[in-house]
């Protein structure tokens, strides 16, 4: 083979690596939402598990007490939310769980949520991230993260 | 005193309305996240300081209405420029709003021989429909939320501003906006694209003896999110050069949004509206109060 054609295999061999790359991946853990976010710099300003876990011990309360949306809670068995919060914002910040509940869009189905709650949500979720301090780019990045799921969790 | 009291006067019309509201049981709501919905811009149009936006002003989400009231007070290096009004967001989808511009040569009205304390008046309406996308909720894409609008100006010193090359005393801007809130870099950016023959903003008319045709102006901010409740930034907007006795310049400021709770914000900037009328380089502080529900 000439250096010529060495050359052009190297960089057809490069291109299909390329676009291998660019094909979609399967979501490593589809149910819950969105793809984590990339590096542990995020997970760390959550103050890792730990910090999580301190979060939504505080937002569990916090939403099921909100007049706004604590109808919306009636019934639910709030240990279980309160730990399936956890491990999904533990993945979804780039931290080593594993989210194991169920997805967004059949979780919410049948609620008739509407934007109203779905914000009043998220204001609830900063108030408690304000509580542990986390820094208000990092609590953005979540938000981006969790944002988007109004389209599955908002059906009214 | 007569600036003070146009604040404190939009601030209690916005208390009573809102407690009218809630009395009536409308749906109003507040249920955006703080500063989601822009503040009001120097023309009542939702948006920033100087430019519009796509977003939809009032903190109602796609279920309700919501409604503000907003009073501006830019002083200039030789001018200055009052505007107070009103919007109404319905259903987060469309904006109608309505302002009034007074703009007043002071000391300044004298040296231009209008008189001192000659002053321009001018009437903004505004429609502005969002079209697609979403600036909050569309993290995942790169589609921004989109909005066209129009405003529609009149302006009471027609014989002044056809004295001065003006063609028209009323006009109509249109344009399009594009916003995107970049929530992993706690940014927001704004694109608007502007047809108008105004001549600065319309309070010196519309069309002139240099130009009297519709061209298409810019409008850009970006903003960083600070905190919840603290968003800083700047913003350019182009502006037509219609008028032969008077160059006209760009506007540009550097701002700080400020809202205190989801019923009042205010907005502080660093404003240079270039030239006006003759007179160089229109730098000085621009202070917005908004009152909503």
């Amino acid at each position: 083979m000439t250096k010529f054609h060495t050359a052009a295999l190297a960089a057809i061999a490069t291109l299909m690596a390329g676009s291998a790359l660019a094909e979609p991946q399967p979501m490593a853990n589809p149910a819950a939402g969105a793809e984590p976010i990339v590096g542990d710099a995020t997970y760390k300003a959550f103050h890792e598990k730990e910090g999580i876990s301190r979060i939504m011990a505080d937002f569990v309360p916090r939403i099921t007490t909100d007049p706004r949306i604590k109808a919306r809670f009636e019934g639910v068995n709030l240990i279980r939310l309160q730990l399936m919060l956890t491990n999904q914002v533990c993945y979804l910040t780039g931290g080593p769980c594993e989210y194991g509940g169920r997805d967004m869009k059949e979780v919410h189905a049948s609620l008739g949520l509407t934007n109203l709650d779905f914000n009043a949500l998220a204001e609830d979720l900063q108030l408690s991230m304000d509580k542990e301090g986390v820094p208000f780019t990092a609590q953005n990045q979540l938000v981006a993260k969790l944002a988007p799921m109004q389209r599955v969790i908002v059906t009214k | 005193m007569r600036r003070v009291t146009y604040f404190l006067a939009a601030l209690a019309l916005g208390a009573s309305a809102s407690a009218a509201a809630q009395a009536a049981d409308l749906p109003f709501e507040s249920g955006k996240l703080l500063l989601t919905g822009g503040v009001t811009n120097v023309e009542g149009v939702g948006g920033g300081g100087l430019a519009n936006w796509a977003t939809i002003t009032g903190y109602e989400t796609r279920d309700a209405i919501g409604a503000n009231v907003h009073a501006t007070y830019v002083g200039l290096k030789d001018y200055d420029l009052r505007t107070y009004g009103v919007g109404v967001g319905f259903y987060d989808r469309v904006e109608l709003s309505y302002a009034r511009q007074e703009f007043d040569t002071g000391s300044t009205g004298a040296k231009l021989g209008l008189g001192r304390g000659f002053t321009f008046n001018q009437d903004i309406v505004g429609v502005k429909v969002k079209v697609a996308g979403d600036a909050v909720y569309d993290q995942d894409r790169w589609l921004p939320q989109i909005a066209v609008g129009a405003e529609f100006k009149s302006n009471d010193k027609g014989a002044i501003i056809h004295a001065v090359g003006g063609k028209k005393d009323t006009g109509v801007d249109y344009y399009v906006s594009a916003t995107k809130l970049v929530l992993d870099k706690s940014l927001l950016l704004n694109g608007t694209v502007r047809m108008t023959k105004a001549n600065q903003y319309g309070l010196l008319g519309f069309g002139g003896d240099k130009h009297d045709d519709y061209r298409p102006q810019f409008e850009g901010s970006a903003a960083y999110l600070i905190s919840k409740r603290l968003a800083v930034g700047a913003e350019v907007r182009t502006k037509p050069d219609n008028l032969g006795f008077a160059k006209e310049t760009r506007a540009f400021d550097v701002f700080g949004a400020y809202a205190v709770n989801k019923n009042l914000s205010m907005t502080l900037a660093y404003v240079d509206l270039g030239d006006i009328a003759t007179f160089k380089d229109q730098r000085g502080v621009y202070l917005s109060l908004q009152a909503g529900f």
